[in-house]
């Protein structure tokens, strides 16, 4: 069974003459464990995408399926819920709470789903920031990490609740090419270990490259 | 909840001076809110203790009331006239004191012979009015008592009680004796028992505080009252009982507030004024807050964004920022009211109030209530920004 599917995806931003049609009929599917790399050229729509399958932006029309649930139809705090369990996200900014530790940042899905930070999510959350290579970073304030080191502390909270999907929008875009190819290792490593599926865009060609199966997005359409 | 309190609680202690200064803003105002309600009250106290207080809050008087100060001694004949009429309208009124004593509501009767006269010493006189009081009831109505200042105030035969101003016009000393002449020419030679002082107007020179028999000598009144001032539990429900006395007695018997009608007006727009001072504090605290929580919304949409991207919903977006709120409320309330209370320590009681000064009453800081209505208010006030927070489209908040 397919992990996400969109059907003839149309996203139009404002109305009239400033009207900006961004998908015009996107088609897509993504299975389970999948890693692909979205790429296309700049303004072509592939944060437009990735918010969408995120819950976080309604499409235009079109049909939106993940984990067999229409999430067309489904209410705005059911949205919330569902991200929350199914899916993750990377940023290229603005990716952490600067006045929480690297821990509560990433215990946070975690605590938002339990309504307080348990102590197995305390563990888990050590745990994967162990396996970023951050056990040495645990208590450090989000605010104190260099750009890497917050990066990698955002894949280990994406990862926090399990998800099946992780959305990563140029995760590596403010990265040196060490850094992004320590962030592009990990997150390969998980996928192969545990089976989430990742889908990262990137105006890069080698962290394209590292990627399976790679989408292309181009005259409001995907192709691969 | 419990993880909302973390998130707001760490977001204060996170911009420390931000938050700080915000506390202390709020504190201010709760210090004016307490020091308004311990003013207030206490000058109601302070005023009533003064007025009502020492007053009779209902009497029972003579309609034909002799003036209380005259220049000089006037002719026998028209006082031996008023005299008459007044003995004759209160000569029943000394039957009716068992039963107003025992009237529900009354605290104090003070049966009184009044009339005046002139305290020679020496080559010194002055003009006094002379009240008779019966011994053992000296400070029934004025406080007699609570105002001595040498002394005894208690009054018997051959013994006067005066204010501290008058002893010392006549340049007179304890125990000492003076000459007291009435208006209707009865001369007799007393001796200070007491001295007070009351601190306001002429009281310390007007009086002169003789015994019921002695003023009955005076006054040339074998028999009746030419005043009954009773004291009520409850100053109050002196319409009432005014109204009750004259039914059930005959007699006029008239409420304080006819002629403290003033004093009652007086009193409630003082109160008013201070409810609209502590409306004002409470005001400043709502837009201090709002405004600083505006900012911090604002400062903090992208956060906002990971949050909801997280999976927060917008009711824990909400929560966070209205329980910001409610801790800056709570340490601004405790806070102010911790100084309000300090700052009136400084200032007598309630017991020890003296004209001249605040009558600032630490027992009506109505503490609890500051501290209630500022949380009330501070969460009131962070329920605009923190809607606004929750509405916040995540996308353009992180800004991808
Ligand atoms: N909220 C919005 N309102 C109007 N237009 C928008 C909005 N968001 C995106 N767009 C437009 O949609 C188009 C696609 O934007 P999007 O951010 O998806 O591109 P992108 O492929 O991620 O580009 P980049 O590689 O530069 O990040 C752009 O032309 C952009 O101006
Ligand atoms: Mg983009």
């Amino acid at each position: 069974m397919s992990l996400v599917t969109v059907t003839d995806l149309v996203k139009t931003f404002g109305t009239g003459e400033a009207e900006t049609r961004v998908l015009r009929g996107a088609n897509l599917t993504l299975e389970r464990g999948a890693r692909a790399a979205l790429i296309g050229p700049s303004g072509s729509g592939k944060s437009t995408l990735l918010t969408i399958l995120g819950t976080l932006m309604r499409p235009t029309s079109g049909g939106h399926e993940m984990l067999g649930v229409d999430l067309t139809r489904a209410s705005d705090a059911e949205l919330t819920a569902f991200r929350n369990r199914h899916i993750g996200f990377v940023f290229q900014f603005h990716n952490l709470l600067p006045d929480f530790t690297a821990l509560e940042n990433v215990v946070f899905p975690a605590a938002i789903r339990a309504g307080r930070e348990t102590a197995a999510a305390r563990a888990r959350g050590a745990d994967l920031l162990d396996r970023m290579g951050l056990a040495a970073r645990i208590q450090f304030p989000a605010a104190n990490l260099s750009g890497g080191q917050k990066q990698r502390v955002a894949v280990a909270r994406a990862l926090m609740n399990a998800p099946e999907l992780v959305l990563a929008d140029e995760p590596t875009g403010n990265l040196d090419r060490a850094a992004a190819a320590q962030v592009m290792a990990l997150i390969g490593q998980i996928n192969r270990d545990e089976g989430t599926a990742f889908l990262i865009s990137t105006h890069d060609e080698t962290i394209a490259a590292s990627c399976p199966r790679r989408i292309v997005v181009g005259e409001g359409r995907l192709t691969g | 909840m419990l993880y909302a309190i973390k998130i707001a609680a760490r977001y204060l202690s996170a911009s420390k001076a931000q938050t700080a200064l915000l506390v202390v803003g709020v504190a201010a105002g709760v210090f004016v809110f307490i020091f308004m309600s311990a003013l207030i009250g206490g000058l109601a106290e302070f005023i009533l203790a003064r007025t009502a207080g020492d007053m009779a809050h209902v009497t029972i008087e003579a309609e034909a009331r002799l003036p209380a100060r005259l220049a000089v001694p006037p002719g026998r004949v028209l006082w031996a006239d008023q005299a008459t009429r007044e003995t004759a309208t209160l000569r029943a009124a000394e039957n009716f004191l068992p039963l107003i004593e025992t009237l529900p509501g009354v605290k104090a009767v003070s049966p009184q012979i009044i009339g005046s006269g002139v305290l020679r010493r020496g080559g010194q006189a002055a003009q006094v009015s002379i009240v008779g009081l019966e011994p053992g009831r000296e400070s029934a109505i004025l406080d007699l008592a609570r105002y001595r200042v040498a002394g005894s105030v208690r009054l018997g035969a051959g013994v006067v009680v005066l204010g501290k101003g008058l002893v010392e016009d006549l340049g007179l000393a304890l125990n000492q004796s003076v000459v007291l002449q009435s208006s209707h020419g009865v001369t007799m030679r007393l001796t200070l028992g007491g001295i007070y002082e009351i601190g306001a107007g002429g009281a310390d020179r007007r009086m002169a505080y003789v015994s019921l028999a002695t003023a009955r000598s005076l006054m040339a009144l074998p028999q009746g009252l030419s005043r009954i001032e009773i004291k009520l539990f409850d100053l109050y429900a002196a319409d009432a009982s005014a109204a009750r006395l004259r039914g059930l007695t005959g007699l006029p018997a008239v409420s304080w507030t006819r002629e403290g009608a003033r004093l009652l007006e007086a009193l409630r727009a003082q109160k008013q004024t201070g409810y609209f001072l502590k409306s004002f504090a409470m005001i400043t605290i709502v837009i201090g807050v709002a405004s600083s929580l505006m900012l911090s919304t604002y400062r903090r949409r992208p956060e906002i964004g990971i949050m909801r991207a997280m999976g927060a919903s917008r009711r824990f977006v909400v929560g966070v920022f209205v329980l910001q709120g409610g801790l800056i409320g709570a340490m601004g309330g405790l806070l102010g009211a911790a100084t309000g209370y300090g700052a009136l320590l400084l200032f007598p009681t309630r017991e020890n109030f003296r004209s001249g000064t605040l009558p600032m009453d630490i027992t009506q800081g109505a503490y609890g209530l500051a501290i209630t209505l500022t949380v009330l208010c501070a969460i009131a006030a962070a329920i605009l920004p923190a809607r606004a927070a929750a509405r916040l489209d995540p996308v353009t908040a992180i800004g991808q």
